[in-house]
């Protein structure tokens, strides 16, 4: 399972890479942490004619926190969320998702960036995405873009992304501690890619729920926020009732691994655990 | 056709010269230039993990790598782990617990035991299973491998830096 | 002190653990690259083949001369098929080669082969098993009157009047799905023929390289000795890699063809598409109990999917002939009727998989006891306990004979290990919590060590068993046995050592396992069938015993005392009683380079063969799983295995053994299971369909022992390689379905999956 032959380039600066990018558009893919990309060419299911390594970008290669938002460059790896990127709910809730891609030797590679443009359904990050409402910074040769989550997503390995784009960076909003979160994911082996999952964040005001955000993923052919649900738990009703308003809304993919009824189930239970994690 | 790139790729502390079509994938320079055939292809899709090796101190599957990724960086493989004739203690904890049978997965868990460890010499055991369910084995049926696995991470901690 | 039942490290790990290891693929550097142009459809007639400019390119055409792998058996209702090396006028399945690339690389050839187009009139095939058996489905073979190509029956002449007076009659309806038994190494090998010999040395991955080197030669009308087979490292194998494949066929063709080194190195893919599939069974069995719960008959309809092809050598009755003859188990019965049927489907040829069909069967007689135990109100275990075989030797309905065994001691310690009383008490309290654990027990006999006359009677034209050693003691006192099995991780240079240095008295360290190598090794039928330990270990210690008896008697004669007085220990030979003694090293040199002071000739060498008819092992498993009934997801939480093998050489080889055994096991159970779609195109291509549990699926396996020395192997032990794969299913499931026994959901199919629980919760309104 060797991939088909390609031109290599080895950007140094963004600027190079987006030229590059601009002149093969056409038959050009970008690798960044590659765990997705390469196996895809091993099977000969993609056979770029050039491709574009952006590790050697310096300028990609950073995370920090500004003013409330987590700016996560390119080339952050998985791993960096291992221990919590910063302190509060969000780096919580990304250390405890980051356990459930794939597995150690994947995360010291993959790249956070990566997954988002890569758009898989069962992409955890794509998840946390939606349900944080990030800003996805996209840029070609033609300049910036900054797309929301909500309108990013177009279905599996979709995207709102442009042929000549980069992702170079996604922005998160930090949660502040008002905000109780939670995930729950079910795959058939530990690393496998999910069959369902749920992401929540619910924002307290004493013993209510003021804000009630579920983000499910590897149901549909892309993440999305279930507002019915959302709106139950805002009006006090209990996660049971979310989690089958959230099984009742969903029209879920089918494959080799789980059907529709099936998946139905799995999310049910995913989103009531995430739920429950969120008011332990 | 894409011509061939030549670089160098620095391995166990040596340097090999490698001149290769971009699409070779890091295992396979590690096998077929370099001659080091102790890292194994057994699905060269990322899931199994017998051609683990370390990159820069860290574990990483080398049929997802193209060889051209390596130049500059410090690659480790299961040739590498021993210090002459002395095994290093996953080599020694593995055999002694019968860790391997028929050893084919064996270098990709030794290179992701030994990364792991040496970065996190204090990892909990529920994190070091955790981390031991990314390889595949076939015949062991992991028992032994987490016994050895165990054992090393004791004596490692033991033994003068 | 003896070398027996002594845990000793493994001679084989300190090469591996250095990455020193020499597999097939570590020695074909500078080998052209051969692939292999696969079929997309899974049947048709074969119009054109179109070869793209500057390839080499090989197809059937040029390999007109090559015969056909036609395995046979020497019964009436067996219908021979041949497997050409490459497809000639029709695919029968998708990935059935139908052309050759070869290139300067791997990579390239992969670009070639897949430009490589064949015109394919596509016709419809059958895929589904119990399809291709109903009348008007299309026949995948033109012999033969439809899709049956093997068949055998049974009848006792009680079954039916036991089935009158049954007071009760169960039926159960078993379906085992596709497995894949996924070495992980895949298949492969190269070939080279040397100029100055005209030979050709073919080293490659498998189990059985003589009978592999039989076959090639006679495919390729060479003489055999033109042809060497090395089996170097090989990693895993588990029957995959007991056939001659057409790929091998090849491979030796080109290399005589080219005068170049060649190598085929399957990938992953590949490997799904086209080595080996196992374990596409059906089994409708009505059993008849008496008021006490003891079997009285078994009636059984056995169907297995034996693929396109049959699988060289043991053919395709391989699977459903086995169940035939082993179906009755550790159980005491009397009456049996059984029709057995192998069926030709347009799917990827099957072949023996660990257990080969014994964890289906064991599978069928597990869930059919817990299902009557629940029919007749009685404890899982006490059902097990009136129907075990207590007596030995035991013959069962089907002729087999049992020897001594332990049914019983092993499923009351495995009941007892897991404190049955107490785990009711649980389970009962975690219902009241809402969660469901269940334990489920699996009894079973493992068929092992089995000579010629076991295979024999099965009717193949070739017809394994036997296996011998030459032994030879060098000048230094060093000992070299050249064995015919072929080990791939089972450890024998450590077992055999062990086995070697008791009977001469000197230390395992001195005793070189010569293995895999046609040229360096005696005939013989390599590593498979539970068979090494018992068949090479048995011509091992006969062949050390004759050993010891000439050193004896050579160093009686430089002692002056009679050999009968000699005994050999610590590298010595000594006068019993006395200290006159003198080193077997320096007996060695006298025997080479002095020999005109002994009598018998020059050297120390000694051989033997051995081939007794087999000896039963048993094993009882309990399994402890938590099923999540709102996902669907089982966890297990204890495996206990209790086991007997006889005298244990190596208890940690053995524990290693049942460990491995009982991974796949749960596999079997649980996760992996090969998908074909309707029209015949596999789904399951890569390790993200195809589901090999990790270390988090596994949990501690509790192992206990019990040693029945074998009457029926000369080193009193048994063979124990499959066991852990043939009762770890039926233990999974049976805990699966106590479980959820608040719901009365049963299970007879394997794997269970989550999606397949989650369906039959929702069915009643869980």
């Amino acid at each position: 399972m060797k991939p088909a032959d390609f031109e290599y380039h080895a950007p140094k600066s963004l600027d190079e890479a987006l030229a590059l990018l601009a002149a093969h558009r056409d038959d050009g893919k970008l690798l960044a942490g590659g765990q997705s990309l390469v196996p895809v060419m091993n099977f000969r299911l993609a056979r770029p004619a050039h491709l574009i390594d952006l590790n050697g970008i310096a300028e990609l290669d950073y995370l920090r926190e500004e003013k409330g938002v987590l700016r996560i460059g390119a080339l952050t790896r998985h791993a960096a969320f291992h221990r919590p990127a910063l302190a509060g709910p969000t780096g919580e809730l990304l250390r405890q998702v980051v356990q459930h891609i794939a597995h150690y030797p994947i995360r010291m590679r993959g790249t956070f960036v990566g997954s988002i443009a890569h758009a898989d359904p069962a992409s955890e990050w794509c998840v946390v995405v939606r349900l944080l409402e990030a800003e996805i910074v996209a840029r070609s040769q033609r300049g910036e873009r900054r797309l929301k989550a909500a309108d990013y997503f177009h279905g599996t390995f979709a995207t709102a992304l442009e042929i000549d784009e980069v992702l170079t960076e996604v922005r998160l909003p930090v949660l502040d501690r008002s905000w109780r979160v939670g995930f729950y994911e079910f795959s058939r082996r530990a690393g496998d890619f999910a069959l369902a999952m749920t992401a929540v964040a619910l924002k307290r005001a004493g013993q209510k729920i003021s804000e009630a955000r579920i983000a499910i993923g590897g149901v549909e052919d892309r993440p999305s926020r279930v507002a019915a649900a959302e709106a139950l738990l805002v009006q006090g009703r209990s996660p049971a009732d979310a989690a089958g308003a959230v099984a009742s809304a969903v029209r879920p993919m089918e494959d080799i691994h789980a059907d529709a009824a099936y998946r139905k189930d799995l999310v049910r239970a995913t989103t009531e655990r995430a739920l429950a994690q969120a008011l332990a | 056709m894409s011509q061939p790139i030549a670089f160098t790729l620095h391995v166990n502390g040596k340097d090999y010269a490698v001149r290769a079509p971009a699409r070779r994938s890091l295992a396979d320079a590690l096998r077929d230039d370099c001659h080091l055939t102790g890292t194994h292809l057994g699905c060269e899709h990322g899931v199994c993990g017998a051609c683990t090796v370390l990159l820069d101190g860290k574990p990483v599957r080398s049929c997802l790598m193209f060889a051209v990724q390596a130049q500059g960086k410090e690659v480790r493989t299961v040739e590498g782990l021993a210090q002459g004739d002395k095994l290093h203690p996953l080599q020694q904890a593995f055999w002694e617990h019968h860790g391997l049978q028929c050893g084919f997965c064996t270098p990709g868990f030794l290179m992701l035991a030994a990364g792991v460890l040496e970065a996190e010499p204090d990892m909990s055991d529920e994190e070091l299973k955790h981390v031991l369910s990314s390889n595949l084995c076939r015949c062991t049926g992991y028992q032994n491998i987490l016994k050895a696995v165990r054992a090393a991470a004791a004596a490692m901690k033991q033994r003068p830096k | 002190m003896s070398w027996i039942g002594r845990s000793l490290r493994r001679f084989e790990d300190r090469a591996l653990l250095l990455g020193r290891g020499r597999y097939t693929a570590d020695s074909a550097n500078g080998a052209a690259a051969v692939r292999f142009a696969r079929s997309p459809v899974p049947r048709g007639r074969i119009r054109a083949i179109a070869k793209p400019d500057g390839a080499m390119i090989f197809t059937a055409a040029d390999l007109a001369d090559v015969k056909p792998i036609r395995p046979l058996l020497h019964r009436p209702d067996y219908v021979p098929i041949a497997q050409p090396p490459l497809a000639r006028e029709r695919v029968n399945y998708v990935g059935e080669a139908f052309a050759v690339v070869v290139a300067d690389d791997a990579a390239t050839a992969e670009d070639v082969a897949e430009s490589v187009e064949a015109e394919i009139d596509a016709e419809e095939a059958v895929v589904d098993l119990d399809a291709a058996l109903a009348p008007g489905a299309p026949k995948v073979h033109d012999a033969g009157a439809s899709n049956v190509i093997v068949e055998g029956r049974l009848h006792t002449q009680g079954v039916d009047a036991a089935f009158q007076r049954a007071a009760q009659v169960v039926e159960v309806d078993i379906r085992s799905r596709r497995q894949s038994a996924m070495p992980l190494e895949p298949r492969g090998g190269h070939a080279a023929w040397d100029e100055a010999s005209g030979r050709v040395t073919l080293t490659c991955s498998v189990q059985m390289p003589h009978m592999l080197r039989t076959g090639l030669a006679d495919a390729l009308g060479m003489p055999e000795a033109e042809l060497r087979v090395i089996a170097p490292d090989v990693g895993g194998g588990f029957g995959q890699k007991m056939q001659l494949f057409p790929e091998y066929v090849v491979l030796v063709w080109l290399a005589r063809r080219l005068h170049r080194p060649v190598a085929w190195l399957e990938d992953r893919h590949e490997n799904f598409l086209a080595a080996a599939h196992a374990r596409d069974q059906h089994y409708i069995v009505r059993a008849a109990f008496d008021a006490e719960a003891r079997l009285l008959a078994v009636d059984a309809d056995i169907r297995c999917n034996v693929g396109a092809y049959s699988c060289y050598p043991t053919t395709c009755g391989v699977e459903p002939l086995m169940a035939l003859a082993e179906l009755p188990g550790p159980y005491d019965f009397r009456e049996y009727a059984v029709v057995a049927r192998g069926v030709a489907t347009n799917t990827c040829m099957m072949a023996p998989y660990r257990g080969v069909s014994r964890p289906v069967l064991t599978f069928t007689l597990e869930r059919l006891m817990d299902t009557a135990a629940k029919r007749f109100g009685i404890d899982p275990v006490e059902i097990r306990r009136r129907n075990l075989i207590r007596k030995f030797p035991y013959t069962s309905a089907s002729g087999l004979v049992y020897d001594e065994g332990s049914y019983l001691q092993t499923l009351e310690a495995a009941a007892t290990a897991i404190d049955l009383p107490a785990f009711r008490r649980e389970q009962a309290r975690l219902r009241g919590e809402g969660r469901y654990v269940g334990v489920g027990f699996s009894s079973f006999s493992e068929r092992s060590g089995y000579g010629s006359r076991a295979f024999a009677a099965r009717k193949m034209d070739i017809v394994p068993g036997y296996e011998s050693v030459e032994l030879a003691m060098d000048p230094s006192g060093y000992v070299v046995a050249r064995i015919g099995a072929s080990p791939h991780g089972q450890g024998l240079r450590t077992t055999l050592a062990q086995i070697i240095a008791d009977g001469l008295g000197v230390s395992p360290e001195r005793i070189r396992i010569v293995h895999g190598d046609t040229d360096q090794t005696p005939y013989g039928w390599g590593t498979f069938a539970s068979r090494s330990l018992v068949l090479s270990g048995g011509a091992c210690k006969l062949a050390a015993e004759a050993l010891a008896r000439r050193i004896a008697a050579v160093a009686g004669s430089l002692l002056e005392a009679s050999a009968s007085d000699i005994e050999l220990a610590d590298g010595q030979a000594r006068v019993k009683g006395t200290d006159k003694a003198i080193d077997i090293a320096r007996i060695a040199r006298i025997a080479y380079q002095q020999s005109n002071r002994i009598e018998g000739g020059p050297g120390l060498r000694e051989s033997a063969t051995y081939d007794p008819d087999g000896t039963f092992s048993n094993a009882c498993h309990a399994a402890i799983v938590e099923v999540d009934i709102a996902t669907g997801g089982v966890k297990v939480r204890r495996f206990v295995v209790a086991e007997d093998a006889g005298l244990l050489i190596n208890p940690m080889i053995v524990d290693g053994q049942v460990h491995g055994g009982v991974v796949q096991g749960i596999a079997n159970a649980l996760f992996e299971e090969i998908k074909y779609d309707e029209q015949g195109n596999l789904l399951t291509t890569s390790l993200a369909d195809y589901l090999p549990p990790t270390l988090a699926e596994v949990p501690e396996i509790e192992i206990l022992h019990f040693e029945t020395f074998s009457t029926a192997s000369v080193t009193k032990a048994k063979g124990v390689g499959e066991g852990g794969a043939i009762g770890a299913p039926a233990a999974l499931v049976n805990a699966i379905v106590d479980a959820l026994s608040p719901f009365g959901i049963e299970f007879y199919e394997m794997p269970v999956t989550p999606p397949r629980i989650r369906q039959k919760l929702r069915e009643v309104n869980a």
